[in-house]
């Protein structure tokens, strides 16, 4: 009898404890808190940073942390990137699509962008690729992956020459209008250019099957959007660029979902999101133009209290390469010297 | 010497004491139709809804109440805005039903999740049970964001990252996407008290505690899940337009205030309005002026020779924009 008793209350024992495991208890939850959407890192140590690979939805993954958002698309095709990222962490970036895709080839690059951030491992990336290149318009590089980018971006890098941009980074194939149309993994794959945005060379992808739009760096969660306007940027290509995206993007059930858009930095978003961005950068665009309008000079708008960017600087003013004074500068001088 | 007989009696005692020694097995049970108590003191911002530049309670920094100013109530008329969802953590004070049930393993009845669906439009929340952790930071945020219960006794303890960029105060106070919500869900008898504590690093200096309460519907069937949005065309407007008001151009800044006797500082919001000191300073204000610009055009001056035309400039009804300008008539 004992031994039946000691039994019974063993295995109530033994239940019980079950359920406290798995069922979370405790009066201490652990702190955990939404995180804070950051800029790549100033000066990293490139060995310690890791990539974060999430799926984003039909055929397309993230691969965040190497520089800008990388967007992967996968099929029985092979694989097609939107940028690359930083060279630093091309190894990385490989690595991690070896794990995705194991076994496929890397066929197609397209480049939203000028910045390193983007383009910097075109050059380590397309050796990956094995496309024996006997088409036209694929340039001369036989047994790499397609680069493709709009021919402003060529145009760019041309410019600053192969002293910084080594020709390797170069896209060999470039459309010069407002779009470029390809097929890829069973879904059509749009480019659209962007013009005189972050520069006179973006572009956006557009993966229509997928539903999923690689915005470049028009759209950033972890800052203003950058203005490269010695390479051609404008704050209201900027503003085009988003409308673009809020004309292509659908929610899937009251304003959430459907599209989903992955920005040059930071999380992977929606068509909400992207309109936020949008209403936030329009309304600073807005101010500084009435401050020009009333004849202000630019000492005067930068000591605007408060400043044309005050609410949105909690949130969006962290990158100290890409203040918001400069944002605010470079908006005045390019709205000043607009014809 | 150990008996059966005592064993009978025993036995019990030490399983009931088991059981009741753990707190997994305090749960409390929240399934069921719940609606909101709208005769609550939060009845007004459930239904109606806030006055522009009502920002009273509400512990905001300066950017979060710059933020209200310039917002312009046609910034929701813009298709994209249309159908835009209250976030999680206002969501409670908006007209509000809900239905919750469980989620069990079919095998161990282990909760798995708690699921919340909220009429108000047609939400659906999953509360995680089984101690999953939360999604990466890349990871999309939505509506309703990621949320992870524990039990602390009889009480839910939800934590909510993850969320979409929202309002604190409907349309006016933003919320931002990095704020993070801890909600204690507690059942009385019939009533479910539910309170939030919210906090965002960008918009709110300290944190923002809500309570609510809802009833238990007893009929099981009385929730109806449908809120269709659909946006329309209302206007035109320039392609990108975004309606704002200009720093200090808001024209109905005062009207709140003024509609309701109170300091204009009042209705601005911020960390010192939740304590109780701020009553004496309140009480040093004076109360705000409301020019209305719709207001009628001032009346014509009558003739000279009645009286009014020598009253000195600005002597006649005191309040600027030309109120009260006729009452010199009846001098």
């Amino acid at each position: 009898m004992r031994r039946v008793i000691a039994a019974a209350l063993a295995a109530v024992a033994v239940y019980v404890a079950g359920i406290a495991a798995q069922q979370p208890t405790g009066a201490a939850p652990p702190q955990i808190r939404t995180a804070k959407q950051m800029p790549f890192p100033q000066k990293p140590d490139w060995s310690k940073l890791e990539v974060d690979v999430l799926p984003v939805q039909g055929k397309v993954h993230l691969i965040a942390g190497a520089g800008g958002n990388i967007a992967v698309q996968i099929g029985d095709g092979g694989v097609l990137l939107v940028d690359t990222g930083y060279e630093q962490m091309s190894g990385k970036v490989i690595a991690a699509i070896r794990k995705l895709a194991p076994d496929r080839t890397l066929r197609t690059i397209i480049n939203t962008t000028l910045a390193d951030a983007h383009t910097g491992a075109n050059a380590v990336l397309i050796k990956e690729g094995r496309l024996n290149q006997a088409g036209p318009g694929l340039g001369q590089r036989p047994n790499e992956a397609d680069l493709i980018g709009h021919a402003g971006l060529l145009a760019l890098m041309t410019k600053i020459g192969r002293q910084k941009i080594v020709v390797e980074r170069w896209p060999p194939s470039t459309f010069s209008g407002k779009s470029k149309d390809l097929y890829s993994n069973d879904e059509p794959v749009v480019i659209l250019h962007v013009p005189d945005a972050v520069t006179s060379g973006d572009s956006l992808v557009w993966f229509r099957g997928s539903d999923v739009v690689a915005t470049g760096e028009i759209f950033n969660e972890a800052s203003f959007p950058y203005i490269d306007a010695e390479h051609g940027g404008t704050i209201n290509g900027i503003i085009e660029g988003l409308n673009m995206v809020l004309e292509i993007t659908v929610p899937k059930h009251n304003q959430e979902g459907g599209t989903m858009v992955i920005p040059g930095y930071g999380r992977i978003g929606d068509e909400h999101d992207v309109l936020e961005y949008r209403d936030m950068v329009t309304i600073i665009r807005d101010r500084v133009q009435a401050a020009i309008d009333k004849k202000m000079t630019l000492a005067q708008v930068k000591a605007m209290k408060p400043s044309p960017t005050y609410e949105y600087e909690p949130r969006f003013n962290r990158d100290p390469n890409w203040t918001a004074e400069m944002f605010v500068e470079t908006i005045y001088r390019n709205l000043s010297t607009r014809k | 010497m150990f008996t059966a007989r005592r064993a009978t009696l025993i036995l019990p005692l030490l399983l009931a004491g088991l059981l009741y020694s753990v707190p997994a097995s305090a749960q409390v049970d929240f399934t069921g139709v719940w609606n909101g108590n709208t005769n609550a003191e939060d009845g007004p911002e459930r239904a109606a809804g806030p006055s522009l530049v009502e920002f009273m309670g509400l512990p905001i920094n300066d950017q979060a109440r710059q933020w209200g100013l310039a917002y312009r109530p046609g910034r929701l008329s813009l298709t994209e805005h249309q159908c835009q969802v209250h976030v999680v953590h206002y969501i409670h004070r908006g007209p509000f039903g809900a239905r919750i049930w469980e989620e069990r393993d079919p095998v161990t009845h282990q909760l798995i999740a708690i699921h919340e669906a909220i009429n108000t439009y047609e939400q659906h929340r999953t509360i995680w049970m089984d101690g999953r952790p939360h999604p990466s930071p890349n990871a999309p945020h939505t509506w309703m964001g990621f949320s992870t219960g524990v039990w602390n006794g009889n009480m839910l303890t939800i934590t909510t990252t993850h969320v979409k960029q929202g309002w604190f105060r409907r349309e006016n106070i933003p919320s931002s996407d990095e704020a993070t919500t801890i909600e204690h869900w507690v059942r009385n008898g019939n009533v479910w008290t539910h309170i939030s504590v919210t906090e965002d690093p960008n918009y709110l200096v300290e944190p923002l505690i809500k309570s609510e309460d809802f009833n238990l519907n007893p009929n099981p069937n009385s929730f109806n899940p449908f809120w269709p949005c659909e946006y329309v065309e209302e206007g035109e407007r320039a392609r990108g337009e975004v309606p704002h008001y200009l720093p200090g151009q808001n024209i109905w800044m005062a009207e709140y205030a003024a509609t309701h006797n109170l300091p204009q500082e009042a209705t601005l919001g911020g960390p010192e309005q939740m304590y109780p000191e701020y009553r004496d300073r309140l009480k040093k204000l004076p109360v705000a002026v409301f020019v209305d610009p719709n207001a009628e055009p001032p009346a014509p001056v009558a003739p000279a020779g009645r009286g009014q035309g020598a009253a000195p400039a600005g002597g006649r009804g005191g309040a600027p924009g030309g109120r009260g300008a006729g009452a010199g008539g009846r001098q």
